[in-house]
C-alpha cells in the first residue's frame, strides 16, 4: 500500500498542484510583483520599488477612511449576522409548526445575486427616507446602515442553516443529563448548546468575517460610495483607484496586496480563536 | 467509488483545459483567413456593436480581409483594452478618449500621419499629436447642449406674459432664466412635471456635470486665459467662471421635476425618460441620446419637435456661443503588432471612411457624424439631433466650444467633482468648499502624471 502511494504519488497529486499553480499560485505572486510597478498592461511594467505602498497612504484619506468602514461594518454585521441566525436556528428547531416552510423563506435571499440585491434594497431604502424628503446618499449613516440591513438580510438564512446542522447533531444524552441535574434553560444554552457548537460558530464567523471584509457589489449597488466615497469600503475603493486615473494601476495592485494581508490575518486570528473553544463532542 | 471520483476529477480537468484551448481557437482565426490577414479592433461604443458584424462580412466580401470586431461592455472600455493588449493576439485598431488616453497608450500608439485617413481629416487640429507626429484620428464629432421638446416650448410661447416668443430670442442665461423660470411658475398649465429632467448625480451616472457642463467654464478659462492647451499649464485651474458654472446648475436643481435632495440615486437613463414621456421641456445631452429618447416606451416627442439649445452661463458675448462639438473617440494603431498587420488596419479604415459601402454604413447604420473630406455636406445621418449638429457646425458666426474636457485629469478627479456637486445639490455642501476642493483635487490628480 504505502510502496503503491508512493509509486503513484505524482499521478495523484500532479493535476491539482498544476491546477493550484497556474490558477493561484501564480497570479498571486505576479499581482505581488505588480504592486511593485507603474503598469498599464501586465505585460507593460516598469520598476518603482515602495513608491505604490506609500502613495496608498500619502496622496489621499481615501483608503484608511474606507478601511475604518469596513471595520466597522464588519465588527457590526458579525455581531448581528451570527446573533440573529443563532437565534434563528433555535427557534426553527423546536419543531414548531410550518419548520420547514421557515427554513426555506429565510434561506432564499442568500438565492439572489448581490448586485440585483443592492438596487432592490436602495429602491426600498429610497421609498423609506422619501417621507423625510431625501435619499440614501443624503448621509454616509444611511448608506452604511441600509448596507448592514442588506448583508444581514442576505447572509441570515444561509448561516442559520449551517447553525441548524449544528444542533440537529446535539446528543439528546448530554442535555437530558443536564436538565436531571437542574440546569435552567439558560444554563443549558450557555453550558451545554454553545460550546456543542463550537464548530458551526466557527465556521460561520468565519464566513461572515471574510464576506462582509470582501464585500464589493451590494455596497457598488447599493450607493457606489455616495456620498462623497463615504459609504465606500476597501474592495470598491481599491477598484476606483485601480480605474480611476492613468498611472494609479500600481497604486491600487498594493492596496489589494495590503488587503489580501489584512483578510488574511485576521481570518487567520479568528480561526485560531474559536478553534480553541470547540470540544470534543 | 474512489476511481469514480478519480475519473470525475479527470474529466472536470480536461474539460478546464480544453475551455482554456477552445478560447484560443475561436480568437485565433481559422487557417483559411491568414492568406489575407486580420484586423482586430476593439469596439467602444456597445450600442453599434451589431453594425460591425455587418461591417465585417461587408468587408470581407469586398477585400478578402477578415475584420475581427470585440465590444467592451459599456463603462469597461479601460479595463477589456488592459486585458486583451497583454495577450499575443492583441488588438491591431484600438481607440483612446484624446490627450491623456495617450499618455497611458503612448507605448501603443503608432504615428497615423502617413495614413490616407489622416490626410482627408477635414480639422486636423482634432487629431491627438504629439512632437508633430499624429498618434489618435477622431472618427466622429458629437455635439452636446440643452435638448428642448419645441411642442412644449411652442404652448409656452402661446401663454399669457410668456417672456418670450420664440426660441430665436433665447440667446443668453438671463433670458434662459425668465423663461425657466416663468415656465417653472406655469408647469401645471404646461403639463409638466418640471423644466429640467432630473440632474443625476448617482455616482457614474453624473457625466453631464462633471465632465460636460464642467467643460464650458473651463473652455472659457482656456480660451479667454490664451492657454496653449498642449503645454503645462493645464496641469493647474483657477475655475475662475465658477460662477457661470453655479448659475446653470442652480437654474437646473431648481427648475426640475425631482427634488435636488433625491439626486443622488438618479441616472442618465431617468433622465432620458421624463424628457421622452413629456414630462419635462428640456434636457442636457447629446446627440447620442436620440436613441434613448426614441427608445423609450410610450414616447411623446414627434422627431421634429427635437432640437438643441447651447447652454448658455452667463458668460459675457455669449449670444454667439454654439453648441459643444468635438469628440473622444480616437483611431489607434497598435505599434506593437506587425508592419503588415498595421498597413491593413490602416487599410480598413480608410475603406470605412471613403468607399461607398463604407461611408453607408457610417451615416446610415453607425449614425456618425464623420469629420472626413471625403462626406458632402448632406451626407449625415438622419436622426434629428445628429443633423441639429452638423446644422450648428456650419452654422455662420457662432463659435461652438471644443471637447476640451479630454484633458481633464482624472476619472477620480470627475467622480471627485460628481461627489461634491451632490453634497452640494443636497445643501450638505457649500459652493466655495466645492470650488477649492474642485482646483485642489485638479492639481493633485495632474500631478506625477
Amino acid at each position: 500500500m504505502q510502496k503503491s502511494l508512493r509509486k503513484y504519488f505524482a499521478v495523484f497529486v500532479l493535476p491539482t498542484l498544476a491546477a493550484f499553480v497556474i490558477a493561484f499560485l501564480i497570479p498571486f505572486l505576479f499581482g505581488l510583483y505588480l504592486s511593485f510597478t507603474k503598469f498599464t498592461t501586465v505585460t507593460n511594467t516598469q520598476w518603482v520599488g515602495w513608491e505604490n505602498y506609500i502613495r496608498v497612504f500619502t496622496d489621499n484619506n481615501d483608503f484608511l477612511h474606507a478601511l475604518w468602514i469596513t471595520v466597522a461594518f464588519t465588527v457590526v454585521s458579525v455581531l448581528s449576522v451570527n446573533l440573529l441566525a443563532f437565534g434563528l436556528a433555535l427557534l426553527l428547531t423546536r419543531g414548531i409548526r410550518g419548520t420547514n416552510l421557515f427554513r426555506t423563506v429565510f434561506f432564499m435571499p442568500n438565492l439572489i445575486g448581490g448586485i440585483v440585491l443592492g438596487y432592490i434594497w436602495q429602491l426600498i431604502i429610497n421609498g423609506l427616507l422619501l417621507s423625510a424628503g431625501v435619499d440614501i446618499t443624503y448621509d454616509p449613516k444611511y448608506g452604511f446602515w441600509g448596507l448592514v440591513v442588506l448583508m444581514n438580510w442576505q447572509m441570515i438564512g444561509y448561516m442559520m442553516i449551517i447553525y441548524i446542522a449544528g444542533l440537529q447533531n446535539l446528543p439528546g444524552d448530554v442535555l437530558e443529563a443536564a436538565e436531571i441535574d437542574g440546569a435552567s434553560p439558560w444554563q443549558k444554552l450557555r453550558r451545554v448548546t454553545i460550546p456543542m457548537v463550537m464548530p458551526s460558530i466557527t465556521i460561520c464567523t468565519f464566513l461572515t468575517l471574510t464576506n462582509s471584509f470582501k464585500l464589493f457589489d451590494q455596497n457598488f449597488a447599493l450607493t457606489a460610495g455616495a456620498p462623497m466615497k463615504k459609504t465606500a469600503m476597501l474592495a470598491l475603493d481599491i477598484y476606483n483607484t485601480f480605474y480611476g486615473r492613468i498611472g494609479d494601476e500600481g497604486v491600487g495592485q498594493a492596496k489589494a496586496v495590503l488587503f489580501f494581508l489584512m483578510v488574511a490575518v485576521i481570518a487567520f486570528l479568528q480561526l485560531r480563536a474559536t478553534r480553541s473553544r470547540e470540544v470534543e463532542q | 467509488m474512489k476511481r469514480f471520483t478519480a475519473l470525475t476529477l479527470i474529466f472536470c480537468l480536461a474539460l478546464a483545459l480544453a475551455g482554456c484551448k477552445g478560447n484560443t481557437d475561436s480568437s485565433g482565426g481559422a487557417v483559411a483567413d491568414q492568406k489575407n490577414g486580420t484586423v482586430y479592433y476593439l469596439n467602444f461604443k456597445p450600442e453599434v456593436a451589431e453594425v460591425y458584424q455587418e461591417i465585417a462580412e461587408a468587408y470581407q466580401k469586398e477585400t478578402g480581409v477578415r475584420l475581427r470586431v470585440v465590444t467592451a461592455a459599456s463603462g469597461t472600455y479601460e479595463q477589456t483594452l488592459k486585458s486583451e493588449m497583454a495577450k499575443s493576439d492583441a488588438p491591431t485598431l484600438f481607440q483612446i478618449n484624446g490627450p491623456l488616453g495617450y499618455l497611458n497608450w503612448k507605448d501603443y500608439c503608432a504615428d497615423l500621419s502617413g495614413t490616407q485617413l489622416y490626410q482627408h481629416l477635414k480639422d486636423k487640429s482634432l487629431a491627438v499629436t504629439s512632437d508633430g507626429k499624429v498618434y489618435g484620428i477622431p472618427y466622429v464629432v458629437e455635439g452636446y447642449g440643452i435638448i428642448y421638446n419645441d411642442a412644449i416650448l411652442q404652448k409656452y410661447f402661446a401663454t399669457d406674459g410668456a417672456k418670450a416668443s420664440s426660441v430665436e430670442q433665447i440667446n443668453s442665461f438671463s433670458k434662459l432664466r425668465e423663461v425657466v423660470e416663468d415656465m417653472t411658475a406655469k408647469k401645471d398649465l404646461l403639463g409638466i412635471d418640471g423644466v429640467f429632467a432630473c440632474t443625476s448625480l448617482k455616482p457614474g451616472e453624473d457625466w453631464r456635470w462633471q465632465t460636460h457642463l464642467a467643460n464650458i467654464p473651463i473652455s472659457y478659462e482656456w480660451i479667454r486665459g490664451g492657454i496653449d492647451l498642449t503645454s503645462d499649464a493645464t496641469r493647474e485651474i483657477s475655475f475662475s467662471y465658477h460662477e457661470n458654472f453655479k448659475n446653470i446648475f442652480d437654474l437646473y436643481l431648481q427648475n426640475s421635476t425631482v427634488d435636488s435632495k433625491l439626486l443622488g440615486t438618479k441616472q442618465v437613463m431617468d433622465s432620458m425618460a421624463e424628457f421622452a414621456l413629456g414630462k419635462c421641456a428640456m434636457v442636457q445631452n447629446g446627440n447620442w441620446a436620440w436613441n434613448d429618447i426614441k427608445g423609450i416606451e410610450g414616447n411623446t416627442v414627434k422627431e421634429e419637435d427635437v432640437h438643441f439649445l447651447p447652454i448658455y452661463t452667463g458668460m459675457e458675448g455669449e449670444e454667439t456661443q454654439g453648441l459643444c462639438i468635438g469628440t473622444e473617440n480616437f483611431f489607434c494603431i497598435n505599434a506593437k503588432a506587425s508592419e503588415a498587420d498595421q498597413k491593413l488596419a490602416a487599410d480598413f479604415i480608410y475603406w470605412l471612411f471613403s468607399s461607398e459601402t463604407g461611408k453607408k454604413f457610417v451615416t446610415e447604420d453607425l449614425g456618425f457624424i464623420a469629420p472626413f473630406d471625403t462626406f458632402s455636406a448632406d451626407e449625415h445621418p438622419d436622426d434629428p439631433l445628429a443633423g441639429e449638429v452638423a446644422a450648428w457646425m456650419n452654422k455662420e458666426g457662432v463659435q461652438n466650444i471644443g471637447w476640451n474636457f479630454t484633458l481633464f485629469p482624472s476619472q477620480t478627479f470627475k467622480d471627485n467633482f460628481g461627489g461634491a456637486l451632490l453634497q452640494y445639490a443636497q445643501g450638505n455642501m457649500s459652493w466655495d468648499e466645492v470650488v477649492t476642493r474642485t482646483v485642489n483635487d485638479w492639481k493633485t490628480q495632474s500631478a506625477n502624471r
